[in-house]
This record gives C-alpha cells, structure tokens and sequence, in this order.
C-alpha cells in the first residue's frame, strides 16, 4: 500500500470575527492512502469544506489561521511558500468545488482553461495541450469536444459545466482529487453519470480522492473509508461497511437513522433532536452532548479522545471507554 | 368514491419567449405542457422530477399565484381558475404553500409574532387578543415557545426557519398545503424533524398536502401517491409502494436506479442516462423523453404518448404500454 498521500496532524483552522476568533476546525487528523476514496461526511457548517481549503492552501487571509501538519508525500504543506503551493495546486493536487459555475472564468473559454495548468506546470505547446483538453473532454463523456474547447462556460448546462470541472481537475493526473459535494448541485440521473466517471478515473489512473459530501448514498457507493465530522472534529472514522452496519458514536448513528430510504417505507423517521451548535459556542467537553441521548456528565466536561477498535474503527465518545456503551447503537433508535 | 379535494385537468403554463426589437413573442417556454391529477383529501400526492421539469410552476398555478395558460383546477369541486381576484384571495385561506427557502420567504424585518399574525389579518381575524393567542398556540404546535414570538428570522437555525413557514401556512387553517421543497435546504438530522413535524399535522388536523421533492426517499417516506415529471408531463402516476417497486416508465426507472442508496450491500443495475434534459423551449417531437430513453422506438419520436391507467390506480404515457 505504501505510505499515504495526504496526512493531516493536528488540524486547526479558525477565523477572527468581530466575536473573537471562532475555531472552527479543531484538531483533526486524517489520512487518504494512494489510489484511495475517503469519504468526509457531517452536518452543514462542521468544517468539511474548511478542512479542504486548508490542504490547498486556501484559507483566505488574514482573517484565517491553520495550525497543524498538513504531509503531501511526506512535505509539509502548512509551512510551503505561496509560490509552492501555486505548483502543487491544479497540478499534484486538483480540486472540484461545489459550484462549477463560480469556479469557471466566464471570460475564456473551455479549451483556455483546460489547458492552462498543463501549458504552467507541464509547459506543453499550445497545439499539444488542446489535444489533451479535447481528449479529457471525450473521456468525460461531453460530445463535441472539438467545438466545446471554442465555447465559454454560460454556454453549457450545469451538468456539463461540472463535467468540465472534473476534465480540469483530472487533466494532470493529479496524486490526489479534493471533491467538494461534487454533485450536490446536479439532477439524480446527471449525478449517477458524473460519479460513474469518477470512479473510472480513479481506477484507471489510480487518483487518491477525497470525498466531501453529505449525502450518506454517495459514501456507501464512492468510498472505501469514511471520516465523519461533527461541529468541527472528527467523531468517527472506519471502512464504508463498518460505519454502515456498525456506527458506534451515536450522532453516526442518528445520522445513519435520519435518512429516509427510498427502498422501504419507514413509518417515523428518526431525528436527532436540537441543532447544530455554532462554531466556537461549545468550550468544553463533547461538542455532541447537548443533542445525545447517552450524554452523562462526564460527556459535558472533558472532551473524550479518539479511541481506537481492533478493526480499525475508531470513535471519539465517552461510552466506549470501559466498554459500557455497547449500548449506543440499539438505543439511539428512540 | 368521493369528490377529490383537489382535480386538475390538462392543466398548462407556457411562459412566453420575447426577442427582436418590437419584444414580439418569439416562442414560449412550455414549463407544464398539460398535467391532470387529483388529490383526495387527507392524502400526500408527491411530486418528483429533476430540475426544471415544472414541478414549482404546478404547484404556483394550484393556488393562482402563477396563472394556467389553459386547462382546469378544482377544488372541492368548484373550478377555481373562473374565480376573480377577490374570490381567489378568499379561497387561498383553504390552501396555503410552504417553501424551499425559509429564508427568503421570511420577511427579515419583522418578527416571528408579526410573520404569523399577518395571514390572520389578511383573513379578518380582527381581535389583537385572539391573534396572539393564535400565534401562541401555532408555535406550540410546530414545537417552538411562546418567547421565539419575540425574535427575528435570523435568529433562527434553518430547522426552525422551516417550522416557522408552516406555522404561517396553518395560521388560517387550510384544507390543503402545497409543500415545495419544504425540506431541501436542510441537513438530514434536521430533515427528518420536519418531515415527523408533517407527518403529524397531517393527522391532527386531517391536512392534504402537494408534496414536491427531488429527494426521492423523503419523497417515498411522506407520499401515499407519486408522480413523476419530465419536461412539463407528468409521465407516470401510482400508489407510491407500488411506484418505487414496479415502475413502468423508462424515465422512472432511470432515475430511480440513479438514487446512491445508503447501505453497503446494495447491489445496483442502474441504467445511467445519456445527454442532458432538453430544454422546455424546444421540447422534442413526440415523447418527451425519447431522445434519452434506452427503449424508444419509431413511434416515440412522432407521436406523444397520454398518460393512461396501465394498471388499477396506475397510470403511465408511454407507448410500451399500449
Ligand atoms: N471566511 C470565513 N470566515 C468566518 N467563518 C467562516 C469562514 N469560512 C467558513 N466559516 C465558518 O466555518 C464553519 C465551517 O464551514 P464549512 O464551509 O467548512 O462547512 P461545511 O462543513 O463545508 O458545510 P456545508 O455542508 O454547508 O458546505 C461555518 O460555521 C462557517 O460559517
Ligand atoms: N417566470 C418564468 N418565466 C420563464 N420561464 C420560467 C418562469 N418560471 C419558470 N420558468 C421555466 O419553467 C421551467 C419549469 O420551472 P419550475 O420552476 O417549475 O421547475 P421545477 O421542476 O420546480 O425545478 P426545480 O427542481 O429546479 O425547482 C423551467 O425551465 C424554468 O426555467
Ligand atoms: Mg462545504
Ligand atoms: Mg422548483
């Protein structure tokens, strides 16, 4: 398997505002392995996307800090140069936003900006790096490529526009693809032909990525692992089929309940009661307490650390300390 | 069988296209191209289909908040699309919509008491006193307290947001809701709170509601029936069991086999489409939906199909089935 390509130690990202600064991702570690598909799942606002603008570096200043280790082939990210990050970024590591539209420049065309990484950092000639965009552009599906490269982003519907997205993202066979809710935006039948071509390129070329999402049917079908993030930590990390059957910290486990499945009709749905706490608003112990069933008050006071299974399951909650929280999982089904 | 509390009958909007310099209609964008369905009282109808397909714009034309360019709407029997102005506003009391945005749709200004109190004014309840107790007792039934009357819409999660737009909805007590993406914009754990929240509005006070989702499990989870839309048709209609588990349409069946199931096991035969969705301006000849369909044959692309009972209670437009 090798080493890994990505691994985060000790991640904090936190914002200053005009209420101090607000942490926001606090204390994370993770790690993606070559050829890998690591799911990041969690509730709006827990800092998935935070955690992927601190990889590439992209945490607006000033008001932003990262702290921590951020090991892209064992070099640390967090302290590279700007200049560093400018030839790592589109190149050995590429990365898919959330709305392909904010992220295309309106002003040049597709074929411009499928091949300016390659014409930067790999320094093709202009005729060379428009084959390859025109190739990209067939492989992800988009019929007449040749005509498209011509043509600017306005002219191209959303799922097209994403499909353009991954083509630039994967034009330079990148170590590793951050996607952020890749998908999110698009129609159910489009989403099912753009995560299809995700998986052909990674098996092809072997790309490590890194799935952001929150839609838990994207996991199951994407990912062999899967970090879940509640209210900027990660409370759970196993493989896709451990989680799946086998949550043991109970917001996994509300969450997992939450989602109503399209193949059987439930007559309640179970929801986790309350809401997500604001950034920062949480001093101590477990950020998930307020909203746990199981929350004792040692849960209210010191924040448990992660805890490690035999399986490679690992889980940050008090009840699994001397083995009393077996219980978790049968009674979150409230 | 008794009277459906709502029937809509070869219902259509096609929204102009104006270009030139004189701005003369140069064409028309058919967002619903002739739709009929009923609702019965005290059931869901769900609505699902993929962007663009015309879902919103139903929905609009149900309460005349967009006018049909043709067809009928009946409710409790009575065709509404004859009513004038002043009878429609009387009768919106009947029917109230809940949002996708429960942002946008909240006036930031104003306070939740305020939000609540003017559907009650609209509708004549004239005593200050008795429309505070309403509003009191609103929030209660959509799980807030009494002192959230006090606060502003920001002040609010998105979970909350979405409880205050159905209290305003049931502020005057309607017969029927029309639910638009009510839960779109929120996280699942959140989702799931406003879905229960519905559910049990429904029973307590015997509510219909027009459900529109993309999210085909809470649709299936909240529908009794479901219909299906592509391009402004709807192109299958059945008890929503029997949809999810024997869908007829080729369309139906792709997009449902399109839905990542969360569960490891699931094994999957999905059939991914080709192309995109064609736009309503320049929809194709013939069935909608030949030009992506896997099974279209001659016909398809000359002759449109009309959606017809292929089986008790389910209906279809496909020419397969005829
Ligand atoms: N530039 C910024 N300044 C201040 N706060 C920020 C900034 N960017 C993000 N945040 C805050 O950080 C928190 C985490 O945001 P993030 O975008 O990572 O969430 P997310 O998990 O990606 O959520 P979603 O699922 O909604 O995309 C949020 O509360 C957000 O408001
Ligand atoms: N006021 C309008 N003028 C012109 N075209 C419109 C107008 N309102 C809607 N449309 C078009 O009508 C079609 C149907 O729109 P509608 O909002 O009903 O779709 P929808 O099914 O609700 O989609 P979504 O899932 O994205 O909400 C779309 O092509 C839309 O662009
Ligand atoms: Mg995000
Ligand atoms: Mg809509």
């Amino acid at each position: 398997m090798g080493s890994p390509v990505i691994e985060v130690k000790q991640l904090h990202t936190s914002f200053m505002t005009d209420d101090g600064e607000i942490p926001v991702v606090s204390g994370i570690d993770f790690h993606v392995n070559p050829g890998e598909v690591l799911g990041i799942v969690g509730e709006s606002g827990c800092g998935k996307s935070v955690t992927s603008l601190s990889v590439m570096g992209l945490v607006p200043s000033p008001n932003g800090r990262v702290k921590g280790e951020i090991l892209f082939k064992g070099e640390n990210l967090a302290s590279a140069s700007e200049k560093r990050m400018r030839q790592i970024r589109g190149n050995e590591i590429a990365m898919i936003f959330q709305e392909p539209m904010t992220s295309l420049n309106p002003v040049f065309t597709i074929g411009e900006q499928l091949t300016e990484s390659l014409r930067i950092h790999r320094k093709w000639n202009k005729k060379q790096a428009m084959a390859r965009a025109v190739e990209m552009l067939k492989l992800v599906g988009l019929p007449r490529a040749e005509e498209l490269v011509k043509e600017y982003p306005h002219q191209l519907s959303g799922g097209m526009r994403q499909r353009v997205m991954i083509a630039m993202a994967m034009i330079c066979d990148p170590t590793l693809l951050i996607a952020d809710e890749p998908t999110t935006a698009l129609d159910v039948t489009i989403q099912a032909q753009i995560l299809e071509l995700m998986k052909k390129l990674n098996k092809e070329t072997d790309t490590a990525i890194m799935m952001i999402t929150h839609d838990l049917g994207v996991v199951a079908e994407m990912c062999e692992r899967i970090v879940v993030m509640y209210a900027g930590k990660i409370v759970e990390e196993g493989d896709v089929k451990t989680i799946f059957q086998n949550p043991k910290h109970p917001y996994t486990v509300g969450l997992i309940q939450s989602v109503p499945d399209m193949r059987e009709k439930k007559e309640r749905l179970y929801s986790i009661p309350g809401n997500v706490p604001k950034p920062g608003s949480i001093q101590q112990g477990c950020h998930f307490a307020p909203r746990c069933a199981h929350a004792m008050a040692q849960c209210l006071e010191e924040t448990p650390a992660l805890k490690s299974f035999d399986n490679g399951q690992q889980v940050r909650c008090w009840l699994y300390e001397d083995g009393k929280g077996a219980a978790a999982n049968d009674t979150a089904i409230g | 069988m008794t009277q459906p509390l709502v029937k809509v009958e070869n219902l259509k909007k096609h929204f102009p296209i104006k270009g030139g310099l004189l701005g003369k209609q140069v064409g028309a964008v058919k967002a619903v191209d002739g739709v009929s369905f009923f609702i019965n009282k005290g059931e869901t109808l769900g609505l699902v289909g993929e962007s663009g397909c015309g879902k919103s714009t139903t929905g609009r034309m149900l309460l005349r908040l967009l006018e049909p360019s043709d067809g009928k709407i009946y409710f409790e029997g009575q065709d509404i699309t004859e009513l004038s102005t002043g009878e429609m506003r009387k009768m919106r009391r009947e029917m109230q919509m809940v949002f996708q945005d429960p942002f946008a749709s909240l006036n930031p200004r104003h306070t939740v008491e305020k939000i609540l109190e003017e559907p009650l004014i609209v509708h004549g309840v004239k005593d200050k006193a008795e429309r505070k107790r309403r509003v009191k007792e609103l929030l209660e039934v959509v799980g807030l307290n009494s002192w959230h009357a006090k606060r502003y819409p920001h002040q609010f999660s998105g979970g909350q947001r979405q409880r205050i737009g159905i209290a305003r909805a049931l502020a005057v007590n309607p017969k029927l809701i029309i639910a638009d993406e009510p839960v779109s914009a929120l996280d699942v754990s959140i989702q799931s709170q406003v879905l229960n929240l519905l559910q049990d509005l429904q029973k307590e006070f015997d509510l219909t509601y027009l459900f529109i989702a993309h999210d085909l499990g809470v649709v299936r989870h909240i529908s009794d029936r479901v219909g299906v839309m592509y391009l402004g048709n709807i192109v299958e209609l059945a008890d929503s069991e029997e949809l999810y588990d024997e869908p007829m349409h080729p369309y139906t069946q792709a997009l449902l086999s399109a839905v990542p199931i969360p569960d490891v096991e699931h094994k999957k035969d999905r059939v991914i489409l080709q192309g995109d969705v064609p736009s309503p301006s320049n929809p194709p000849k013939g069935c909608p939906f030949h030009t992506r369909c896997p099974q279209a044959f001659d016909t398809c692309a000359t002759v449109k199909p009309v959606l017809q009972e292929a089986k008790p209670g389910h209906y279809v437009a496909c020419h397969l089935y005829e």
